[in-house]
């Protein structure tokens, strides 16, 4: 207990300011706040798992975001029965081309000797199969993103629960990060940041323009909820009896009935977005808490001491008979499925997929800033770092407000300065993580909780 | 005829965009590469330094045209550049003073200074915003075209038209000589051969008498210089807007990988290799190929190889392989 001291009073802290906010603004934003703090955490845990536990640096955590919401997408969105029929047939064939094309590569790279005659039967394989690619798919695109274009003009996806798509998102993320690993895991530390950077950019730029799987720039909205919504809450008998029975105090005040009645209206509206709110945070905190068990588990079990061992001297590791190379891959592709459920989870929450909204700044490096500034290696710091940066991200806007408005108090309302100061009030955030990631790496560089190693 | 057409069709719309576009990425990859070679972490506040260095300059510009100062032709951001450079060297220093340099006495490892100079780009992309505001600004003023294609076809008598913006010459010329400059520091001089020694072999260079701090002092220096020479181009040709700067970043990267990271002239040819694979592999041919073909095989689609919406994945395709193949990048050579 004694020893936990301090991760209990951060999280004290954490939900303490989180209730603040609840009092000083409103319910609906402090839950708000919340579900983007798991949601955080999640991604967060993904990039604990693979810079904590291993040292690897991934900065494509914005990849796997995109394809956790892609795959949201392809699985909660009813078909296209319409664009299936003119162009589903040539785009399985197409992947099945792909998959040809993955195996034949395979296929030569195991049979024969590396030549030069070896190079040639590659790239032969890649040049045939991009221009049967090209020659099968273009039409059956066109004709796929000619359906009814305004509302559809793509394949649509599955139809099933937006829940399942939190199990694909991690499978589909953490396929993408298998072959990104079977590339790119040799490099050294710092290309493999800049390689991972790079390959997220183009998964973004494959999502943005590949119209028929995603719809693109011109995004998909209405994704069903697995929460209720807030109009048919409104209409519950129950709901308005819970309502009523909450705010029995409020109520009593008011003798006037007409005046009651629309007191009423106006709470269970109000109370309507806080308890769908209250659903996703307790949907997310399922997540977090499962994902934290299991990952807590691994990190102080034989695994977790291997990793760290590999971590910490890789050489020494790899002497010891431990498989360097398979180890990273397995926590390169684990970790980026976590981070692929937390896109999932994002796009479940938002209801709608924004390829365009996708940017390295938000989904790579302010992820980054979370994990440094929680405590890499450190599960409980990972998802409190998750939580207080979001906060900050959030709330620096009126913090900044406060700020200008106390440093110019002296200044005239109309004074160029002020005015200037006030209308850039969006970007103090970025002023704030960057300075606080400064400060934290220079007098706190293992972070707010620092990992703990348990000796036995 | 048909083929003298086909190919001013090529220099119009590929090699001369791509020339000064790769030169302005060029600028950028070679200050990326020095710091990666001295200073030993991979700079991710790059793109955003050049923001910072382009949004003085153009402060500078605003106030000298306010004043009626102006050089005819030419863009009055010329006069700007030494003072927008300037401020970023002060800018760098000051940065190295109060972050890096606590790094560099505790030898930390490169990854951690990779951290930092995110903490940096924060910051540096904050203050950016703050003070110029997020939105696309123009600054470019004097004479826009060298060459217009109407021109180009009257004195020529050619059907397809050849453009040359004034921009794309000043890039170029600023660039040449930028880069000469400075490969003839960093050859001929005391300074600059001492630049290379350190980044050779640190220990041997300590031992041999040469001031790291100086050494560190003019890197930020050069970084400064080029990172808002390289920014200012880019935003007279193009325009000024933060986050396309901080975008900038990615194919710069790319560019000093692909030529090797650590070796300068390598990332100057990388900034082309860059800039020419992408409009290359982007650029519809349909009308080349109508010049050189007979009438009965024209072809009837565009002939792209991959849309332009791929432009960037082109570049770090591009990395991808050469990482891959041969990691310490395609101009290997010597470091430094």
């Amino acid at each position: 207990m004694r020893q936990n001291l301090d991760v209990i009073a951060a999280y004290l802290i954490m939900l303490g300011l989180i209730i603040l906010v609840g009092f000083l603004q409103s319910w609906s934003i402090a839950l708000s706040i919340l579900c983007f703090c798991l949601i955080s955490a999640v991604m967060t845990m993904g990039a604990n798992i693979q810079w904590g536990y291993a040292g690897l640096i991934n900065f494509g955590i914005m990849g796997y975001t995109a394809l956790g919401g892609l795959a949201a997408v392809l699985v909660s969105v009813p078909p296209v029965k319409e664009a299936w029929q003119v162009g589903g047939l040539s785009m399985i064939f197409c992947a099945f081309l792909i998959a040809f094309m993955v195996f034949s590569i395979r296929f030569i790279l195991k049979k024969y000797n590396k030549s030069n005659k070896r190079n040639y039967g590659i790239a032969l394989v890649i040049i045939v199969g991009l221009i049967l690619l090209r020659l099968i798919s273009g039409p059956a695109i066109h004709s796929i993103e000619a359906v009814n274009p305004a509302t559809t003009g793509f394949l649509g996806g599955m139809g099933l629960p937006i829940l399942f798509s939190w199990i694909v998102g991690a499978f589909f993320a953490g396929a993408l990060a298998y072959v990104i690993g079977k590339i790119a895991l040799g490099l050294r530390a710092d290309y493999l940041a800049i390689a991972t950077l790079l390959i997220s950019e183009i998964v973004i730029a494959v999502i943005k323009h590949e119209d028929w799987l995603s719809r693109g720039v011109k995004n998909v909205i209405g994704l069903k909820r697995p929460v209720p919504y807030e109009i048919d809450l409104q209409t519950k008998e129950w709901f308005i009896n819970l309502v009523a029975k909450f705010n029995q105090s409020t109520l009593n005040l008011i003798t006037d009935v007409m005046a009651r009645e629309q007191m009423l209206k106006q709470l269970v509206i109000e109370g309507s977005t806080v308890f769908v709110k209250l659903c996703f945070v307790g949907l997310f905190s399922i997540v977090v808490i499962i994902l934290l068990i299991i990952t807590q588990k691994a990190l102080y079990s034989p695994w977790g001491r291997m990793m760290r061992a590999i971590r910490d001297n890789e050489e020494a590791a790899n002497a010891m008979g431990k498989n360097v190379v398979k180890q990273h891959l397995l926590i390169f592709v684990l970790g980026s499925a976590i981070v692929g459920i937390a896109g999932a989870m994002m796009v479940t929450y938002d209801g709608l997929f924004t390829p365009g909204s996708y940017r390295p700044m938000r989904y790579t490096f302010l992820i980054w800033v979370m994990v440094i500034v929680g405590g890499s290696g450190n599960n409980f710091g990972a998802v409190l770092g998750g939580f207080a940066v979001w906060f900050l991200w959030i709330e620096a806007a009126p913090i900044a407000l406060f700020l200008i408005n106390l440093f110019t108090s002296g200044l005239e309302e109309t004074n160029v300065l002020r005015v200037h100061l006030i209308e850039s009030i969006p970007y103090f955030r970025f002023l704030m993580m960057g300075i606080g990631l400064l400060l934290i790496m220079r007098y706190r560089p293992k972070g707010i909780l620092p990992e703990k190693i348990k000796h036995v | 005829m048909e083929i003298i057409n086909a190919i001013v069709l090529l220099l119009n719309y590929i090699f001369v965009p791509a020339l000064s576009y790769g030169s302005q990425l060029a600028l950028g990859a070679i200050f990326v590469s020095l710091i990666y070679g001295i200073l030993r972490f991979a700079y991710f506040t790059a793109g955003d330094l050049m923001s910072f260095g382009t949004m003085f300059t153009i402060l500078f510009t605003w106030y000298f045209q306010s004043l009626g100062i102006n050089l005819g032709v030419l863009p009055t951001a010329l006069i700007a550049i030494p003072f927008g450079i300037t401020v970023t060297i002060f800018y760098v220093l000051i940065k190295d003073k109060l972050v890096f340099s606590y790094y560099r006495f505790k030898k930390s490892p490169p990854v951690q200074l990779a951290m930092v100079s995110i903490g940096t780009m924060f910051v540096t992309q904050a203050i950016v915003r703050i003070v110029i505001g997020p939105f696309d600004r123009r600054f470019f003023d004097g004479e826009k075209f060298i060459l217009k294609a109407n021109e180009f076809k009257e004195m020529t008598g050619l059907n397809e038209g050849l453009t040359i913006k004034s921009t794309q010459v000043i890039t170029l010329l600023v660039t040449i000589i930028v880069v000469s400059i400075l490969f003839w520091f960093l050859n001929k001089t005391k300074t600059g051969k001492s630049m290379r020694a350190y980044s050779d072999n640190e220990d041997l260079a300590l031992l041999s008498g040469i001031d790291p701090k100086k050494v560190v002092m003019i890197t930020w220096v050069i970084a400064a210089i080029l990172a808002t020479v390289g920014g200012t181009l880019y935003g007279l040709d193009k325009s000024f807007k933060p986050f396309t700067y901080f975008n900038n970043m990615l194919p710069i990267f790319a560019a000093a990988i692909v030529g090797g990271i650590g070796n300068p002239f390598g990332a100057f040819l990388g900034g082309y290799v860059i800039a020419f694979s992408e409009i290359l592999v982007t650029y519809a041919y349909r009308k080349f190929f109508i010049y050189l073909l007979p009438e009965s095989i024209e072809p009837d689609s565009l002939l792209q190889l991959l849309s332009t919406d791929y432009k960037f994945a082109v570049s770090f395709s591009i990395l991808v392989v050469v990482l891959l193949f041969r990691p310490s990048g395609i101009f290997k050579g010597k470091v430094l």
